[in-house]
């Protein structure tokens, strides 16, 4: 059985020919709505929609140097869609996703410049990316802890922990791994030279495929092996879960650990490929943009990289239309915003739809 | 004792659900004053006698009379109003608020009582019926007794003479019952009449004052207080004993299910289980040395009302739960072993709970027909799965089970019970069992479902599978097993041969009479 007629449309083998049709309707109907929606709040500010839209998809998506950055743009944000499959699949909600990331950085930044003095690049990124996932996982480990012994929400916990990871990770770099020669605090910095190698004549690095590789892979491991099935169980039925003999806690400690450490590689990755540093500063926020495109793609793989190539395209293009057109960049998450609730009313739609034929 | 005239009389109740008459023209009186104790098995229609004074639900015949006049009883308010209150099973009271918070819920605000004047009045209330419970105390720190005893204050609040326990005793520690005891007395006293059900036919008689058995939806009899006080109490128990499970007075239950032919079997101990005890942490219900074997092919039921540790029971087999003791499975130790492992050994358990755990609604039936194998060759290899060779075992079992599906790849959730009760044996049957534990297999099932089932139960024995039949129904117990275990509270309380004497056998043994008070 494919994938989409799992989880999008629901449909029986034994559907009619032009079964298709309504679940396509349903998944491009929402869209429409959307960026209809989102055009009225554009009259409404005073800008002409279709200007609008017409410029965000030619500076994000036309043109070469905005198709680049949309793809570089891309990278973290697939890693952490990557993350919260595996735990959104699991039935568990790794909302610390941002503290992960966040600890990633800061230990990638504090090892890259080292380990690229002592070793060749080959070896140096690698060791850098695996310190990043690791310190992910570590961080992701009080909420695991708490929900697999306890039963303690994780999401507020993890809530909890992306905020004290904000103040920890500005406060070691002022404290402990400030580069001394720079005026800003910040971590040292990694040579450009020794950085994720770009592709010939892009502005583009190797983390791309990194990240592909990352989503494709916990797609991979929850749709089709053993441990994915297991963790797919402990979501769907906990009860079940403990009834075909898998420990409930155990799961539940791997499947935080392995969000965690994704969201710890997406910051490792994103350091070595593009900031070369961390500043003290940094906190983008990048959970919490992936997090409705997670849902929007219903925890597939490939609609992950869909929806956050053309959210990447939205973010890039609507930078530059902020300084030409004036629309605040935020609007971004006005149009994602709306896409959720009409998708989700989409579902209900599709929902009401099948029960009325059965 | 002048003759008063009843409270409250059922006359000729009668109550259908689609399928079910859960009471056939019942008509039972409830005197002022007096303790009548209500018997009956699970199904007797209990509970629906309850529902209907309680103005939950009303009656489809006959009617309901208040002193010596009809009423229709349109709401669990009303009865209140009428002096009926009803004290369930399960606590409802607010564990965060105190006892008098509690009390003050239910009416509107603006006609909420002073906090001073309900606790008053609660102390009142609890010095008359011999209670001491703190009107302050916030009920979570109660015992479940106290919070019982809150309970009947509050059943009786507006001023109640009539009031249904139901089964009271079955949470209550043995001092708890005898606190109970002592505050029916007190009430009795103030003229209060109380319907009080229970299972247990030794509390029926310490303190009933007139006693009457349902069975199968019907008032079969009773014994009134004269009849009572004048009988020794060996023959009062013989005489209900014979009511709730003779055999003569129900023909048609006796019927239903067929009868217990007497088979011979081999003597080869499949399954022993030594001094086994444990506890569900889910649940918090237990069983404590339980000790039985099963031959090779034999159907061992263990009869018993629902709750008293047969669950935990069938999940310490099945390696779900813990457990200290011992069980022998073909003459190996399990031990600790998991319940991948018993399952690849053996060991089959069919939950009853066929939704809750024994199946993931939301995957294709080819996926839950191996949901206790995840991982295991032919299955995965090096850890990925072969859509191949699940699907390929998927479609032998679903034709050899029959189950009725678009395909092996729908949503086990889309199906009907009876087609998930298919997937589930399929699953559990599948391969080479050696011991199955059945949880009330046909629990939920219609009458085709419940026929298909217990053919496949009998036809998997007669193959050689040794059998472990748990069920709260009776009938099927006696028309399938060999031999039969009765639980109680716990523990595994006597061990009777299938035979014509049975169902008298296994009633005792239900009703809690022990030997020693048999003898």
């Amino acid at each position: 059985m494919t994938e989409s007629t799992e989880f999008i449309s629901g449909a029986t083998p034994a559907a009619p020919r032009f079964g298709f049709l309504l679940p396509l309707g349903l998944a491009l109907l929402p869209v429409l709505a959307a960026l209809v929606a989102a055009g009225l709040v554009l009259l409404v500010l005073g800008s002409d929609p279709i200007e609008y839209y017409a410029y965000v998809v030619e500076r994000g998506l036309l043109r070469w140097r905005g198709l680049q950055a949309t793809v570089v743009n891309m990278v973290p944000l697939l890693i952490l869609g990557g993350a919260l499959i595996v735990s959104f699949r699991s039935g568990l909600w790794n909302l610390g996703i941002d503290g992960q990331y966040l600890l990633g950085t800061l230990t990638a930044g504090a090892t890259a410049p080292l380990l690229a003095g002592a070793f060749p690049a080959v070896v140096a990124l690698p060791l850098a990316m695996l310190a990043g996932a690791i310190a992910g996982a570590l961080w992701a480990l009080p909420p695991a802890l708490l929900r697999a012994r306890a039963g303690i929400n994780e999401v507020i916990s993890g809530l909890m922990m992306s905020l004290i990871a904000a103040s920890l990770t500005a406060a070691a770099i002022k404290l402990w791994l400030k580069d001394p020669t720079s005026l800003e605090p910040q971590t040292l910095t990694l040579p450009v030279e020794d950085r994720l190698p770009l592709l010939a004549d892009t502005d583009i690095n190797i983390g791309i495929f990194i990240a592909l590789g990352v989503v494709i892979a916990a797609h991979v491991l929850m749709m089709r092996s053993a441990t994915g099935l297991r963790f797919r169980i402990l979501g769907l039925n906990p009860l079940a879960a403990t009834h075909a003999g898998l420990g409930v806690p155990r799961l539940t400690l791997s499947v935080l650990c392995l969000s965690g450490a994704l969201g710890g590689l997406a910051g490792a990755v994103e350091l070595t490929g593009v900031l070369g540093k961390m500043q003290a500063s940094w906190h983008p926020g990048y959970g919490f943009a992936v997090v409705p495109l997670v849902f929007l793609a219903r925890m597939n793989g490939w609609a992950v990289i869909v929806f956050v190539f053309a959210f990447s395209v939205l973010q890039i293009g609507s930078a530059s239309a902020a300084t030409r057109l004036g629309v605040p960049q935020d609007f971004t998450m006005v149009l994602v915003g709306f896409l959720l609730l009409f998708l989700a009313l989409s579902e209900y739609a599709g929902e009401r739809l099948r029960a009325r034929k059965v | 004792m002048t003759v008063p005239s009843p409270v409250v009389s059922l006359r000729d109740v009668t109550k259908r659900f689609p399928g079910v008459i859960a009471n056939d023209r019942v008509s039972l009186d409830f005197f002022a004053g007096e303790v009548h104790a209500l018997l009956g098995e699970n199904g007797a229609g209990k509970s629906t006698l309850i529902s209907m004074l309680a103005g939950v639900q009303r009656p489809d015949e006959g009617d309901i009379a208040v002193d010596g006049a009809a009423v229709a009883i349109t709401s669990p308010r009303h009865a209140l109003s009428l002096g009926i209150g009803t004290v369930y099973q399960h606590r409802m009271l607010v564990p965060t608020l105190t006892v008098a918070e509690n009390l003050m819920l239910g009416a509107p605000w603006w006609r909420r009582p002073a906090l001073g004047g309900v606790r008053a009045r609660f102390r009142e209330a609890a010095a008359a019926f011999g209670v001491t419970v703190d009107p302050d105390a916030r009920v979570e720190n109660l015992s479940l007794g106290e919070q019982q005893q809150v309970e009947i204050i509050r059943a009786l609040w507006r001023g109640g003479r009539l009031l249904v326990l139901d089964e009271p005793t079955a949470m209550l520690s043995p001092k708890g019952v005898e606190e109970l005891g002592a505050m029916m007395g007190r009430m009795k006293a103030l003229g209060i009449g109380i319907v009080f059900i229970t299972h247990h036919l030794t509390e029926a008689l310490d303190f009933g004052d007139r006693v009457s058995v349902l069975r199968g939806g019907r008032s079969v009899g009773g014994i009134t207080p004269a009849a009572l006080t004048a009988l020794p109490r060996p023959e009062a128990m013989a005489e209900v004993v014979r009511l709730m499970f003779g055999t003569g007075l129900a023909p048609a239950e006796a019927a239903e299910g067929g009868t217990h032919v007497p088979r011979a079997l081999p003597s080869t101990k499949m399954l022993e289980v030594v001094g086994l005890s444990g506890r569900s942490p889910r649940s918090g219900s237990s069983f404590e040395d339980v000790s039985f074997h099963v031959r090779k092919g034999e159907i061992f039921g263990i009869a018993g009302v629902d709750g008293n540790g047969q669950t935990p029971l069938a999940e310490a087999l099945a390696g779900q739960i813990a457990a200290t003791g011992s069980v022998v499975l073909d003459g190996r130790e399990l031990g600790p072993a998991s319940v991948a492992q018993r399952y690849q050994l053996g060991l089959r358990y069919a939950s009853d709970d066929r939704n809750g755990e024994g199946m993931v609604g939301k995957l294709p039936i080819s996926t839950n027909m191996v949901l206790k194998e995840i991982g295991a060759a032919p299955f995965w290899r090096r850890g990925i799965e072969r859509r191949a060779a699940i699907d390929a075992h998927a479609s032998a079992l679903f034709a050899a089970h029959d189950v009725r599906a678009p395909s092996i790849h729908t949503p086990v959730g889309r199906l009907s019970g009876g087609n998930i009760q298919k997937v589930l044996l399929a699953r559990e049957l599948s391969g080479s069992p050696k011991v199955i534990v059945y949880s009330k297999p046909t629990h939920g099932l219609d009458l085709r479902n419940i026929e298909a089932t217990r053919r496949r139960i009998h036809e998997t024995a007669e193959a050689g599978v040794a059998t472990v039949l748990i069920s709260t129904d009776l009938g099927e117990v006696l028309a399938l097993s060999d031999r039969i275990g009765v639980m109680v509270r716990g523990r595994l309380v006597g061990i009777v041969e299938n035979g014509p004497e049975a169902r008298l056998e296994v009633g005792r043994l239900m009703a809690g009479i022990t030997e020693r008070e048999a003898a």
